[in-house]
C-alpha cells in the first residue's frame, strides 16, 4: 500500500467519522467543530488527488468564514436540541426521501462521470493542465465562462442585498459618528477664543 | 522509491523543521523582549533589565515561570476544548512557517500555492480564540471571543485582496518566485513597497487588526474585558496562547517581507552587499517590520469597536478592491504582466 492511499484512508476514515458527529453530538457546538474537521479532511483528499487549489480555498472559505459563522449563531443561539429531537422519528420520512434524492444524483453524477462517452478527456483537462489547475480553473471561470461567474455572482448580490433591506431598522435617536465632518474640524471652526474680563464673566 | 530512501527524506524534512522551529522560538524569545523594551522606552521606562545582561533572559525566566506553575481549569469549563484552544492557536501559527522562504531555496515545503497556504492557515487562526472563549464558559471571554471573531474575519477580507494584487504583478503565487520577480537591478526601489505603496499600508494595518496587535486588541481590551479571551488561562495554556500569537506576528512580518520588500534580497543590488546571506537580509527585514508593530504598540490609542468595523468594511475593502482593477488593467493595457 502506497503512502497515497494510507492518508487516502486516513482522511476518509476521519472525514466519515466526523460527519457521522456532526448529526450524532448531543452539544451544538461539538457539531459545527466536527463539521470543521470534516472539511478540513476534504481538503487534505483535494490535494492527494491533486486538487491543491480547490482544497486551500476550501479552507479558506468554508473553514475560514462560512463555519466561523455557523459557530457564531450555535453559540449565540438558544437552541434547545432536547425539544428539536422530539419530532426525529415524524420527519424520518422526509429525510430519508431527501436522503435517497441525494444518493440517486450522486450515482448518477460519478456514473456518468466514470463511464460517459468523451468524459475521460474532460476529467484529465484539469489535471492535465500544463501551468498547473490554478491556472486552468482561472481560465475556466474568468475567461471561457465570464458571463456564467458574473451572473452568478449578481445573484449572490442581490441575495446580499435582499437580507440587508429585510433587517435594516433605522431607529431614530440614534447618534453617528460622522468622521468627515470630525476630521474637516479647524481650530477656527471648533473653539472660540474669548477674552473674560474679572468679575464679569461671559 | 524504496523504504529506505523514503525514510531518509522524511527525517531530513523532520530536521529541517526542527531546525526552523528552534529557530523561531529562539528568535520569537528575544523579540518579546524587544516588543517590551521598544514598548518602555516609548513611555521612558528601562524595561524588563533584570535577569540576564541588559533582561535579555527574560523570557527564558517567564517560560519557566509559565511551564512551572500549576494550570488552573475552570470547574465550568467545557475541558477538552479549553485545553485544545491553545494548542490549536500554537500550532496553527508555526505550521504557516513551513512555506515562509527565509533565503534562497531555504524554504521546507516549496508550495506552488504558498501564499494561499499561509492565507488558509491564518484564516484558521481565529478558532483557537473562538474555542477558548466559548469553553471558559464565562462572560468576558465569550464576549472577546465573538469580537475578534468578526474582526478576524473582516481584516483577512482586505488582506487577501492586498496579496492579490501582488501575486498579479509577481505572477506566482510561489512565495519564491514572488521574491524573485522583486530581482531587478534598482534593488530597494525595485521592491513592490514603492509600486503598491497604498497595498503595502493596507496590509500593515489590516495585519495589525488580524494578529489583534494595538490599536486593534479589543480581543484583550483589558479596561472593558479583563484579559479577553484569556481571562480564564494560566501557566502552560496561556504561554501557548501568548506563543502563538508572537508567531503569528512574526508570519505576518515575514509574509510582508516577501510580498513587499523582497524577502532574501538585498537592498543594494551590487557586490560587497549582495555577497551577505539572504538569511541576514531576511532577519534584518522581519526585525524591521516588528519594530513597526512594536511601535505602532506604543504610540497608537486603541480603536473603538464600531471604527474598527468601520475602517474594515467601508475604507480598506472598497480601496482594496478598486486597487485590484487598476493594478490588473494597468498590468494588462501596458503589456507588463508576467506571462
Amino acid at each position: 500500500m502506497s503512502f497515497a492511499a494510507a492518508f487516502f484512508y486516513l482522511f476518509a476514515c476521519i472525514l466519515v467519522g466526523s460527519a457521522f458527529m456532526v448529526i450524532s453530538s448531543r452539544n451544538p457546538v461539538y457539531s459545527v467543530l466536527f463539521l470543521i474537521l470534516a472539511f478540513v479532511n476534504a481538503a487534505g483528499l483535494f490535494i492527494l488527488i491533486g486538487a491543491e487549489f480547490l482544497a486551500l480555498i476550501l479552507v479558506v472559505v468554508y473553514v475560514g468564514a462560512v463555519a466561523v459563522l455557523f459557530l457564531f449563531v450555535v453559540m449565540m443561539l438558544d437552541v434547545d436540541f432536547v425539544e428539536l429531537r422530539q419530532g426525529f422519528l415524524q420527519y424520518l420520512p422526509v429525510g430519508v426521501v431527501v436522503g435517497l434524492i441525494f444518493l440517486a444524483e450522486l450515482v448518477l453524477v460519478v456514473g456518468a462521470w466514470a463511464s460517459g462517452p468523451g468524459v475521460s478527456v474532460a476529467r484529465n483537462a484539469v489535471m492535465t493542465y500544463p501551468r498547473g489547475n490554478t491556472h486552468a480553473l482561472g481560465q475556466v471561470l474568468y475567461t471561457d465562462y465570464i458571463y456564467f461567474f458574473q451572473i452568478a455572482g449578481f445573484v449572490l448580490l442581490v441575495a446580499m442585498i435582499g437580507a440587508i433591506v429585510l433587517t435594516l431598522r433605522h431607529k431614530p435617536n440614534v447618534k453617528r459618528q460622522n468622521i468627515s465632518a470630525q476630521v474637516a474640524r479647524t481650530p477656527e471652526t471648533a473653539m472660540e477664543v474669548v477674552k473674560v474680563r474679572p468679575g464679569q464673566g461671559l | 522509491m524504496s523504504w529506505q530512501d523514503t525514510l531518509i527524506k522524511v527525517l531530513i524534512i523532520v530536521g529541517q523543521s526542527l531546525a526552523l522551529l528552534v529557530a523561531l522560538l529562539i528568535i520569537i524569545a528575544f523579540l518579546l523582549l524587544a516588543d517590551r523594551k521598544i514598548w518602555a522606552a516609548v513611555q521612558l521606562r528601562r524595561g524588563p533589565n533584570v535577569v540576564g545582561p541588559f533582561g535579555l533572559f527574560q523570557s527564558f525566566a517567564d517560560l519557566l515561570k509559565f511551564v512551572l506553575k500549576e494550570p488552573v481549569i475552570p470547574s465550568g469549563a467545557n475541558k477538552v476544548a479549553f485545553l485544545l484552544a491553545p494548542l490549536i492557536t500554537c500550532v496553527l501559527a508555526l505550521a504557516a512557517w513551513a512555506v515562509v522562504p527565509v533565503a534562497d531555496g531555504w524554504v521546507i515545503a516549496s508550495l506552488n500555492l504558498g501564499t494561499l497556504y499561509i492565507f488558509a492557515i491564518s484564516s484558521l487562526g481565529v478558532y483557537g480564540i473562538i474555542m477558548g472563549g466559548w469553553a471558559s464558559n464565562s462572560k468576558y471571554p465569550f464576549l472577546a471571543a465573538l469580537r475578534s471573531a468578526a474582526q478576524m474575519v473582516s481584516y483577512e477580507v482586505s488582506i487577501g485582496f492586498v496579496i492579490v494584487t501582488v501575486l498579479m504583478c509577481a505572477g506566482s503565487l510561489d512565495l519564491s518566485k514572488v521574491v524573485l520577480a522583486q530581482d531587478t537591478r534598482l534593488g530597494i526601489f525595485g521592491w513592490y513597497w514603492l509600486p503598491l505603496l497604498p497595498m503595502f499600508v493596507i496590509f500593515f494595518i489590516s495585519a495589525l487588526a488580524e494578529t489583534n496587535r494595538p490599536p486593534f486588541d479589543l480581543v484583550e481590551a483589558e479596561s472593558e474585558l479583563v484579559a479577553g479571551f484569556m481571562t480564564e488561562y494560566g501557566s502552560t495554556p496561556y504561554l501557548l496562547f501568548m506563543l502563538g500569537e508572537y508567531v503569528a506576528i512574526m508570519t505576518m512580518c515575514a509574509l510582508a517581507t516577501v510580498l513587499f520588500l523582497g524577502g532574501w534580497l538585498s537592498p543594494i543590488p551590487f557586490a560587497p552587499f549582495t555577497w551577505v546571506p539572504g538569511i541576514i537580509w531576511f532577519l534584518l527585514k522581519v526585525c524591521f517590520m516588528f519594530f513597526l508593530f512594536a511601535m505602532a504598540k506604543a504610540m497608537v490609542p486603541r480603536y473603538r469597536y464600531d471604527q474598527l468595523m468601520r475602517l474594515g468594511w467601508k475604507v480598506f475593502l472598497p480601496i482594496s478592491l478598486v486597487a485590484v482593477v487598476v493594478v490588473a488593467s494597468f498590468l494588462h493595457f501596458t503589456g507588463m504582466a508576467p506571462q
